[in-house]
């Protein structure tokens, strides 16, 4: 990939992603996360009345990381990265991450994306956005 | 008009914690690169941390007796007692120097650089905000992350 080849409003390849429990207990445990909400249902669901199991608001984040890091492959480092967990997903719903380019600086090689999490109507739960930086 | 957060909580703005210490091994990033469905060989292989990699890298390891009955650590971590216990990640930003590398021994310096209030469609909210500065061996910077808790 280059630059030259790039233009604002291009997209980045979208992902689906459906969590099970066996992978949200696997991201828990790799980021020491012990809060009930995403593996206790009778807990989560009784006590802090989500409708069901909570989706990591971070793990949301490291999708939209990858949506950047996949794109820009061997080409380029990512400079910036940032996300915002705006509304609580939950366990059995298959989220959608993807992005576009909203600008473009050739002088120094350096991209900007918007990044979002959607759920399956279409509503963007995480936005964010990064900047990269492209070898050419 | 700030109701919830006291003088004692805001005096916590700008407190600088003790540093903490984390050498990371090829292993616990292949965990992390698993769980998290990655796709690159370098980051299945550990020879590159993932940029998310950094979430809670360096939060509290307390023993059990010493976790709240949500399995969150007492006291939310760094910083005040807050009068709301419901806490959830708000969003994450990151300033990247490098990637991080397996053997890599870091150092976090974390403070509170904000705390504020917002009134919810369920209720008050209190963000908190806080900087991790990390410097590898040689205290060259690494990467910044700037993280918001919400409590609610």
């Amino acid at each position: 990939m280059q630059i030259s080849e790039l233009k604002v409003g291009d997209g980045l390849p979208e992902r689906h992603h459906t969590p099970t429990n066996v992978t949200l207990f696997m991201y828990n445990a790799a980021v020491w996360n012990l809060h009930r909400i995403h593996y206790d249902e009778t807990y989560t669901t009784q006590v802090e009345k989500h409708p069901g199991i909570v989706i990591d608001g971070p793990l949301q984040g490291d999708w939209l990381a990858q949506c950047v890091t996949n794109w820009v492959g061997a080409d380029g480092r990512v400079l910036r990265f940032s996300y915002s967990n705006r509304r609580a997903t939950y366990l059995g719903e298959t989220l959608v991450s993807g992005g576009r380019i909203t600008s473009i600086d050739p002088l120094n090689r350096q991209v900007s994306v918007e990044l979002f999490i959607r759920n399956a109507e279409g509503t963007v739960m995480s936005p964010g956005s990064a900047v990269v930086e492209l070898i050419r | 008009m700030s109701t919830l957060l006291t003088a004692e909580h805001k005096a916590w703005i700008g407190r600088e914690e003790a540093p903490v210490h984390v050498e990371v091994s090829r292993r616990d990033i292949i965990k992390y690169a698993i769980a998290t469905e990655q796709t690159q060989p370098k980051y299945l292989a550990g020879d590159e941390a993932p940029p998310m990699f950094i979430f809670n890298l360096f939060g509290p390891l307390r023993q059990v007796g010493d976790m709240r009955h949500d399995g969150l650590p007492r006291g939310t971590g760094s910083g005040p007692k807050l009068p709301l216990q419901r806490v959830m990640a708000g969003g994450t930003e990151l300033i990247l120097s490098r990637p991080i590398r397996p053997g890599d021994r870091l150092t976090g310096v974390q403070r509170i650089v904000d705390m504020y209030e917002k009134e919810g469609s369920q209720g008050p909210l209190i963000f908190t905000v806080r900087s991790l500065k990390v410097t590898d061996a040689e205290g060259l910077p690494v990467l910044e992350e700037i993280q918001t808790a919400i409590a609610r």
